[in-house]
């Protein structure tokens, strides 16, 4: 093989490797949830959440996710919220999945809330019985933490494909936060919720768009 | 500077030798120089805890320690590069080398007692008046401050710190805040994946693993705050696993573990009884 010749395949290697490096980082960066704007509400926004045993559609119909629905009513399978600063955000969750219990009990306290309470089926409370978590709604970087309360293991009626419907076994649980200046604040789920994965903190729990993300406020 | 214009055989090496011996003492002197007293001041981890200003003074002192060396190599390097560069014309070998015994004497010498000294220098360090130097000692730390230590857990989870003060009734707060001046005896462990409690400014590092107690000492020597973060890589959001730690007054730090226990009151009636670590018992499982 000539000089010239082996000169073009390396150059042709080169080429094909920066166009494999830039597809990589594409499809990445393109994979990341989109995000829904909160309802508007007076004073502020509101939010309205699920959380389901299993999602119940590809890629991962097994995995335990959060949902959000937007303005119009319409569930989005997505982690990535949208919430105006220095503004009143009022949260409703619907929770679908059976209790977990949490690992730590120090994230069974509300805090960060306004009045570091919730109520839970109409009930203000500002603790849970930690064995009775099935998820919490944590913003770290805002002190808010948020445990919310699974539906008995022996409830009727459970629902296993998203988005589920009131009619089925839920907790609602609800509470309103202040929002402070713009920024882009992840949140999770401290719950080790994720089945089958080790100790409850694989898979879902390590992917955005499932039991984790961001509080985008703007 | 050509060879050429220089005596040869012996006379040469000496006149050679005399110059590399003046460069790279006189960059060894500025350099130390240097070091010391203008980046010295400047270098991590800081002043703010005994263990802190320990490990700059070992940082200032491996990196004089360093110069003497790194100028030895590059100015031999850089003065053989210039001085006996091959020149137009016909290409020569140089002389034949065989053997220096004293060379290699000296060279064997330098270097064991360099590493001999470092050895026993880190060993004091960590054994000596440094206790530890802010490293997880395990779960039996060889070198213990002697006084009261305010005892205080460090729990890593995915992906938060939250620490739990025994001697304050178990309360578990999200901020950490130490005592001015009082040596403070930090137990790290984790309660899923491995983490590591890096308290940056006050120069403490130790590892926290699940099921396991890493025992470290810090003594703050002021009031101020420091930077809190997760040295080991634990998933999707190590990178946010950070907080800010606060070093107090004693009469601060009073009222604050008060407040601390009112707010987590809630909390803390759930926690479990205090142990060295809680994996595997409590361990709950999803699924």
């Amino acid at each position: 093989m000539s000089v010239g010749a082996k000169a073009l395949a390396i150059a042709c290697a080169t080429a094909l490797a920066i166009v494999l490096v830039a597809i990589y980082i594409v499809d990445f960066l393109a994979a990341t949830p989109s995000t829904v704007k909160a309802a508007s509400a007076p004073g502020g926004a509101r939010l309205t959440l699920q959380t389901v045993a299993s999602y119940g559609h590809s890629p991962h119909p097994d995995w335990v996710s959060y949902l959000v629905q937007d303005g119009g009513g319409k569930w989005h399978h997505t982690t990535v919220f949208k919430v105006p600063a220095h503004s009143l955000v009022r949260v409703t969750i619907y929770q679908y999945d059976t209790a977990t219990g949490l690992r730590n009990p120090f994230w069974s306290q509300v805090r960060g809330t306004v009045g570091n309470s919730m109520t839970v089926d109409g009930k203000t409370m500002n603790a849970l019985d930690p064995d009775l978590a099935s998820h919490t709604f944590a913003i770290p970087d805002m002190g808010i933490t948020v445990p919310l309360k699974g539906v008995a293991d022996d409830a009727k009626n459970q629902c296993s494909v998203a988005p589920c419907p009131l009619s089925m076994a839920h907790t609602t649980i609800t509470f309103t936060f202040r929002t402070g200046k713009p920024g882009k604040y992840r949140w999770q789920c401290f719950v080790p919720c994720a089945a089958s994965f080790i100790f409850g903190n694989g898979g879902p729990m390590q992917s955005p768009g499932w039991m984790d993300g961001y509080l985008v406020v703007a | 500077m050509a060879s050429e214009a220089l005596p040869s055989g012996a006379p040469a090496e000496r006149v050679h030798g005399r110059r590399l011996l003046v460069i790279w003492a006189a960059l060894t002197i500025i350099s130390v120089l240097l070091i010391v007293f203008v980046a010295g001041p400047h270098m991590p981890p800081g002043n703010f805890s005994k263990e802190a200003r320990d490990q700059r003074h070992i940082n200032i002192l491996l990196a004089a320690l360093a110069m003497p060396v790194l100028f030895g190599v590059w100015t031999c390097l850089l003065y053989i590069f210039s001085t006996f560069r091959q020149g137009e014309g016909e290409l020569q070998d140089g002389p034949p080398v065989r053997g220096h015994a004293r060379l290699q004497v000296v060279w064997v010498v330098a270097t064991a007692v360099i590493v001999l000294a470092l050895g026993a220098f880190g060993t004091e360090e960590l054994l000596g008046s440094a206790k530890g130097a802010g490293g997880g000692q395990g779960p039996d730390p060889l070198a213990v401050p002697a006084g009261q230590k305010v005892q205080v857990q460090v729990i890593g989870q995915q992906w938060a710190w939250t620490f739990r003060y025994p001697a304050y009734g178990g309360v578990e707060t999200s901020q950490l805040a130490l005592p001015e001046g009082q040596t403070t005896e930090l137990h790290v462990t984790s309660l899923d994946v491995s983490h590591s409690f890096w308290a940056i400014q006050l120069g403490v590092k130790a590892d926290a693993i699940p099921g396991s107690d890493n025992v470290a000492f810090v003594t703050p020597r002021h009031t101020g705050s420091f930077e809190i973060r997760c040295a080991e890589l634990c998933g999707l959001w190590h990178g946010h696993m950070h907080n800010t730690g606060v070093v107090m007054t004693a009469a601060g730090f009073a009222a604050w573990i008060r407040q601390q226990q009112a707010v987590n009151a809630p909390a803390t009636k759930t926690l479990p009884p205090y142990s060295t670590h809680y994996f595997p018992d409590p361990i709950r499982r999803a699924g």
